[in-house]
Parts: structure tokens; sequence; C-alpha cells
């Protein structure tokens, strides 16, 4: 590939979008260097904002004809750099496809652009008594398009489970430039379940342009409790007891004592003092059971330690709970001039163990880290605190947050639960996964797109030779000549 | 035909890398219960997994479980049980194991709360054709690090690779159940009774409808949960449809297909306000009817051979004007052999670029799933 191939490219868009949807300068195209990962940079070499699929499937046929990479970015929140863009490649923005196309409370189902605001969708299905389940924290800002890439999660997917369970068909722009239907908006489409494989490819394996997406009855009654505790410990041995009684609530979040702190001085959320951690639990169901579930949890809270527990029973109640945990990230912005957001999974009986563990490395490296989690399913969020004027401190932040995912992986967990993968920890994948199984993966990425140009150098650390036959290579490989990779 | 039991993922590799180096054709297999599905395959050798029966890990805190394809799903059951948790996926077929399970994404009753088997994966074992062992999830309920490798084995028909282990999410057993069922004479009562209960803030565990080929039939809830809080539930549900019953066992044919052996078993999907469509239909076309309702997943029987292939066109024709498809589950192979089995297939094209990839001979299960993979 020569820089120049993006010339017709960007003929090609020319011609069919209209002037203002096709970027060029260089000082617009900058301002889609980065996405929620700022400290990743890359300016694009073209920047489209297709307003339909048509559009959007001729740029993507474009680059394909001239082997061109291209990235799709939906509201550019992602954490992970999955949305960074390919600096000799096309960023294809969905900013402007957001029309919810259907809201059919009879079928359970929306059906809707993929430049939809996530917490939109919910806004359109609530009139006829339906949400729209997923939750991530950026629910106000996020794209439908990015939670599919993503496999978007949120607090209530311990119970209603992540993006992947609330999708049932997607038009889909392949890595050709082809749109093909996969799915069907009932259950069980047959043959391979395509979709599953595409829900949370962090945008490797193509572009949807149309999701149907799975909506669910509004519960009849949701019960928000503020549980404050001495320490993390107490707060976790809550957690255990809850879900060993046989409650799954809709939610249970934890903070700790910093993250506390940090939240406090951001938002004012009065949450109790002196804690050393809180619990927000929440229980939703029919009225009768989530009187039940909420007698027991509350004894239980109390034989775990807690000395303080508050019940929201009104929407405002409610949002107060929530405000000092869905601020937490951007909260700790108050109490450290720089940090690193960290994704990591482990069992969640393993938490105690590795509470301590990660008290121990930030004792030993001097590092604060800031505890908030969904610890209803083992998703930690340490928030690595550093100040980057300080030489050195960056560095010992980047250590610390890599041990912690060191330490998820030695439990058996995960290097990230619902942040992704990107650009930002390709290089760790390994270490979670051998080499088959990458190669088994990269299957699926050689099915797909077999010349690698759909979000290359994403999720995985080197690109597997789509096509390879072992030992009977002669000359360049095409992978390397294609400038995808070096060495192999 | 031969047949070999391998006891380990390492023994299943080495079969299979014994197999592509003589180039044999493979069907891998559980307990057989599922092994008409699909079209007929005539491999040259059975890989037999019943002998991977084992429960490796069941991590009760952690509500999860690891086990060996060749485990039978009531064995799975009994284990997790003690721990009063369990897997929320129905034996629709006794015997059956985990292997053919995912493997033909069967389901019953209980998908109605957190769907099928392909829901409830989170981790898997599988040995490709080319006899490479490879992982993908995990031993956690949240992970979204790499390809979900579980959802393209799941309902895959054993066309991709031979899964060999698993680890899936659980729940606990409720402290109480209860089955409210209603007669209905109509389709369109069993639509509306259907719509009532699933549009209701009740969380019904699961709606399923029995639409025998004449006569009325019925519509059946299960709700499950806190004791006094299924009571209050079931009331309020009577309250709904007016003059139920209400049982403490399940109904005696829950959790099981309308056909039986010698008849053609379909599996209708639809969305829900497409049931009184489908509904009328397979009653003009003489199918018996059961299934999942309240999910718009539904089976159905046809007895009368000559009749499928009529039956088949007017039942795919009212599934697709309601977003749904028709598969022939199971069949005598002459009707198999006289109807398009799988139906029409959007990206068909994709799905056999996903073969060549991981089966590019086509010795795994060869022919058996759709557009002939």
């Amino acid at each position: 590939m020569t820089a120049a191939a993006i010339d017709p490219v960007a003929a090609r868009a020319r011609a069919l979008l209209p002037p203002d949807a096709v970027i060029t300068d260089p000082a617009r195209l900058r301002t889609y260097e980065c996405d929620g990962l700022a400290h990743y940079r890359v300016v694009p070499a073209l920047v489209v904002i297709p307003e339909d699929s048509g559009q959007l499937a001729a740029v993507v046929r474009a680059c394909a004809e001239h082997g061109v990479p291209f990235v799709a970015r939906g509201s550019g929140t992602g954490l992970s750099g999955g949305a960074l863009p390919h600096a000799e490649g096309v960023l294809v923005v969905t900013s402007r496809m957001r029309a919810i196309s259907a809201v059919r409370a009879d079928d359970q189902r929306a059906v809707v652009e993929p430049g939809v605001i996530n917490l939109d969708v919910t806004k359109a299905a609530t009139p006829g008594g339906y949400y729209y389940a997923p939750d991530p924290s950026s629910q106000q800002i996020c794209s439908i398009g990015g939670n599919v890439a993503e496999n978007s999660g949120g607090a209530h997917c311990l119970k209603y489970g992540f993006t992947t369970n609330h999708v049932l068909a997607a038009d889909f722009v392949t890595a050709q430039g082809d749109t093909v239907r996969i799915g069907t908006a009932a259950p069980d489409s047959p043959g391979y379940d395509l979709l599953g494989a595409v829900i949370g490819s962090e945008g490797t394996l193509g572009v949807v342009t149309s999701v149907t997406l799975r909506l669910v009855r509004l519960p009849e009654e949701v019960r928000t409790m503020l549980v404050g505790f001495d320490s993390t410990d107490h707060a976790g041995a809550a957690v255990s007891a809850i879900i060993a009684a046989g409650i799954v609530p809709a939610a249970i979040e934890m903070m700790d004592a910093l993250a506390i702190e940090a939240a406090e001085e951001a938002v004012h959320c009065h949450y109790p003092d002196g804690a050393g951690a809180v619990l927000v639990i929440e229980l939703d169901g029919p009225a009768v059971e989530v009187e039940a579930e909420y007698v027991e949890v509350e004894r239980l809270c109390r034989e775990a330690g807690a000395f303080e527990q508050r019940v929201a029973t009104d929407a405002v109640d409610r949002a107060l709970i929530w405000k000092g945990r869905k601020s937490a990230f951007a909260a700790v912005g108050r109490i450290s001039p720089d940090y690193i957001v960290q994704d990591g999974v482990i069992p969640r009986t393993a938490l105690p163990e590795v509470l301590a563990a990660i008290a121990e490395l930030s004792r030993s490296s001097g590092v604060r880290v800031a505890n908030v989690f969904h610890a209803g399913d083992g998703n930690l969020h340490p928030l690595v605190l550093f100040d980057e004027s300080h030489e050195g401190e960056g560095d010992a932040a980047e250590e610390v947050s890599g041990a912690i995912l060191d330490l998820c992986i030695a439990h058996g967990g995960s290097i990230t639960g619902e942040h992704g993968v990107g650009a930002d920890k390709a290089r760790y994948l390994p270490r979670m996964y051998d080499e088959a199984d990458l190669d088994t993966m990269q299957l699926v990425r050689c099915a797909f797109d077999p010349q690698s140009i759909a979000n290359p150098g994403k999720v995985f650390p080197t690109p597997r030779l789509c096509g390879e036959v072992p030992g009977r290579r002669s000359g360049v490989h095409p992978a390397q000549e294609a400038g995808l990779a070096e060495v192999f | 035909m031969p047949v070999v039991t391998p006891g380990s993922t390492d023994e299943v590799a080495e079969v299979m890398r014994d197999a592509a180096a003589r180039k044999l054709t493979v069907v891998p297999t559980g307990r057989g219960t599922k092994l008409g599905w699909g079209l007929p395959v005539d491999p040259d050798l059975h890989v037999d997994l019943s002998g991977m029966g084992k429960v490796l890990d069941h991590q009760a805190g952690d509500l999860i479980v690891d086990v060996q394809a060749g485990v039978r799903l009531s064995d799975l059951q009994q284990t997790v049980g003690a721990a009063e948790q369990r897997l929320l996926v129905d034996e629709t077929v006794p015997g059956a194991t985990i292997g053919g399970t995912v493997a033909t994404n069967a389901s019953g009753p209980r998908r109605l709360v957190a769907g099928t088997a392909r829901d409830l994966l989170i981790g898997v074992t599988v040995v490709r054709a080319d006899g490479v062992v490879a992982r993908a999830g995990g031993r956690v309920v949240k992970n979204v690090a790499g390809y979900d490798l579980g959802k393209l084995m799941v309902g895959s028909f054993g066309t991709l690779a031979v899964v060999t282990e698993a680890v899936f999410r659980l729940h606990p057993v409720p402290e109480a159940r209860r089955w409210v069922g209603v007669d209905v004479d109509t389709a369109e009562r069993a639509h509306d009774v259907t719509h009532a209960v699933v549009h209701s803030q009740l969380v019904p565990a699961a709606v399923e409808v029995e639409w025998p080929a004449e006569g009325g039939g019925t519509v059946v809830v299960e709700i499950a949960g806190r004791s006094e809080g299924v009571a209050r539930r079931v009331r309020d549900l009577e309250e709904i449809l007016g003059g139920a019953t209400v049982a403490d066992v399940e109904p005696a044919t829950w959790s099981s297909y309308p056909w039986t052996s010698g008849s053609t078993g379909l599996k209708l999907t639809c969305v829900l306000s497409g049931l009184r469509d489908v509904l009328t239909v397979a009653r003009e076309v003489g199918a018996h009817v059961r299934g999942s309702s309240g999910a718009g997943v539904l089976y159905a029987a046809l007895e009368d051979a000559d009749a499928v292939p009529g039956a088949l066109a007017r039942l795919r024709e009212v599934c697709a004007r309601h977003e749904g498809t028709v598969v022939v589950v199971d069949a005598p192979s002459e009707v198999k052999r006289a109807v398009d089995v799988w139906g029409p297939i959007p990206a068909l094209d994709l799905m056999r670029r996903v073969k060549q990839q991981f089966d590019p001979d086509h010795r795994l299960s060869p022919g058996r799933f759709v557009g002939g993979l």
C-alpha cells in the first residue's frame, strides 16, 4: 500500500457523499485522532461520515479495491483505543446514522442505526413499557454500533447479560463492501452464529449498519441500596453472602475508600462518612419479589458488618446513589492529575485475595490505586493514579496497571471484561491465550477479512497469514507486501 | 461403522490428527440422541465423546461449572443441584449430553429468561479438524478478550470443530415454582394469552403453548421465585388470565418435542406479533405445535410424510412474513431427501468462508448443515 492509495478512496467518497461528510483537511482530521483512550493518537488519512448504509458500504468497497485500511467509529467513547484511526486509512464515522427505525414493544424489538445513542433506545422504548438493558456507564453518549463492536456490558449485565445477549440481527457490511443480513428478528436463526462472532470483534470483521435489538419489560419495582462497610473485605463478604443466598441482584457495585473520596469531592454524593467501602445494590422485578429479596439483602449486609444502609425509594434518590458510582472514573481527576482506567476480571470468590494483592502492589510501588468494580461478576476497574509532571510516575503507574492484569490472569480471569482489547491490550492477549488459541480465533478473521483491512492492528498482536500454506511460500509474503506486518 | 472413544482432549486431538492424515470424514457424537438431526451423514469415523463424561469443576461461589462435552445434562444438573444451582438449559431429549446440546443449540421452556446454551456458554475447548487444540473464553462470566469462538460452535452441528470441554454460567434454583395453565380454543386466544403474560411485569420463567393438530390447546406459564413472591404473582396471573389452573409439578409434556419416531419434526420461529398467524397456518396444515410461545420458538410435528412438502412451504411463508424461519429438525430420511431441510439462509457465503477456514477439506460432519456444509 502506498500513501496515494487513499486518493481514489477519497475521490469515490466525494462522488457519493455530501461535501461536508468527506474530511481531508489536516486540522479537521486531527479532531478524530483518538477515542476515549486519549494517550493513543493517530491522525487518519481520511474521515468519512456516511448518511446511510449505501454510502458506508461504497466507501468500504473502495477501501477493499485499493487495499486501504478502515476503522469504524461511533461516538468515540471506547477506552481501549478500538477506534484509534489508521494513519494511512479511512475513519468511517457513524454519527450521522442515528435513525431509530422502529420500536415494536409488541415484538420486544427495536431496529436502530449504529450511530444511535444507547440511552436513546431506552428513551424511545419507555413509553411502551420497555427498555434496552445493556447500560455502559457512558450510555448517555456511547453508540449502539460501538456497543456491538465492544460487546458492551454495564452495571446491570450481572442479571441481564451483555450486548451479545440483546442483539438478534444486523445489516452488516463486510470488509469487501458487500451488505448482508445476519440473524433474524426471531430467535435462533439457522446457520453459524455469525452475529455472535461479530459482536465484540472490535470492528475487525466488518461494520453493522442496522441493528435489531431485544427490548426488556420495565420492572414493576426497582430498589437501590447504598451500604457502608469498614473495609472491602466486609463488603466482599456481603456480596458472597448475597450470591450464596440465591439472589441475583440487577447490580452490585463496590467502591473503596479512595474512590469514595474522589466521588465525594467531584459530585458530593453524600456516601457514608468514614466508609472503607460502599456497595451499591439494586434489586428489580415484581414488587413482591423485590420486597422479599430486600429483607434478606439488608440482613446479610448487616451480618457482614454494614454500619449504614440507605434505600432509595424514588428516582431522585436512586439517581444520587448512582451518581457517585457512575462519575467515579472522571472523579479521580479531582484527586490525581493523571490516571489509568484498568479493566480486568477475576472469579468473584478471588476478590479478597486479589484486592489484598493490589493493595500490596500499591504499597510497594508507592502508586495509589482507587478501586471501583462490578462486584457481582468480578469485573475490576482499578484506577491507577499518577502525575505525568513527575518523572517516572507514568511508567510506574503503567507497571502497576500491567501487574494487575497479570493478577487477573493468574486467578483464571480476563484482561478485559467490557472495555475491549483494542490497541491498548493487544500485547497482553498472548498472556491469556496460547498461540493455537489466537491462531484459531484468527481463522474467523481470515474468513471475514482476508485482506486484513478492517481495523488492522487491534485485538491481535500479530496478524495471521490468511490462506497460508506452511513451507510452500516464495517471494515476499502478501501480508508483508501489504504493509501489514514486517516480521512473522 | 468405526467408532473411537477418546478419554481426553489430548486423545481427541490425536484421533483428529490421524483422521486428517488419512483424510477420513468424522462425526463427533455424544449419546447419539440427536444424530438424526440435520441432513444425513455417513462418515468414515464416529468420534464418540461419551467417554468424556466428567464434571471437571463446579465453583458454586462463582456460579460456574466446567464440564467435559460427553457429560449428560442430567448428571451436570445433579452435581450443581447439590449447591442449589442449575444450568438454565432444558434436557429436551432424555440422555442428551452437553456436547450434543451445544452442537444443536437445543433449548426448552427455560430459554425465556436466560436464552439458550449460546447465552450461557462462557468458555470452550475445541479440537480443530487438523487436530489443533484451541480454547476461547474462560471461567469468568464477563470477558471480552479475543473472539467469542463458543458462539460459532453453538448450533454448528459438529461441522467446525470437536467441542471437548465447556464452561457455563449457572443460576440459583428458585425457592418455589408453580405452573399456571389456561385452556385456549383458538389461535387468537393462544396469541392473546401469551401476549398478556409476556407484556405483564410478572417476569414469567416460561410461557409454553400446546396446540394440537385438532381441538383446543393450552398455554402454561411457569412462575419461579421466593415462596411468598410466587404465591402473589400466581394470584395476579390468575386475575389476568381468568379461569386458570395452578399446578406444583411441571406438565407431563414440559421440555419435550411434539414429534415421535417416524413423524416429521420442525422448528418454527417468529416475532411475537406473528404467533396468531403461525398457529393458524399450523392448524390448517395439520401440525401439532408445542413450544415457547413467549419466546417465539415453536416445534411442530407432521404425521403424514406426503403432506410435508406442502405444509413446509406454507409454514415457511408465514414464519418468513413474521421474521422467522422453519427448519426440518428430525424426519425420516425419505422426507429429508424430498425437501429443503434448512430453508433459505442469508449470509451463506460468509458461513462457507468460515467453514473453509476451520475445515478446508470438509471432513467434519460433511453435508449435515446449512448449504451442504
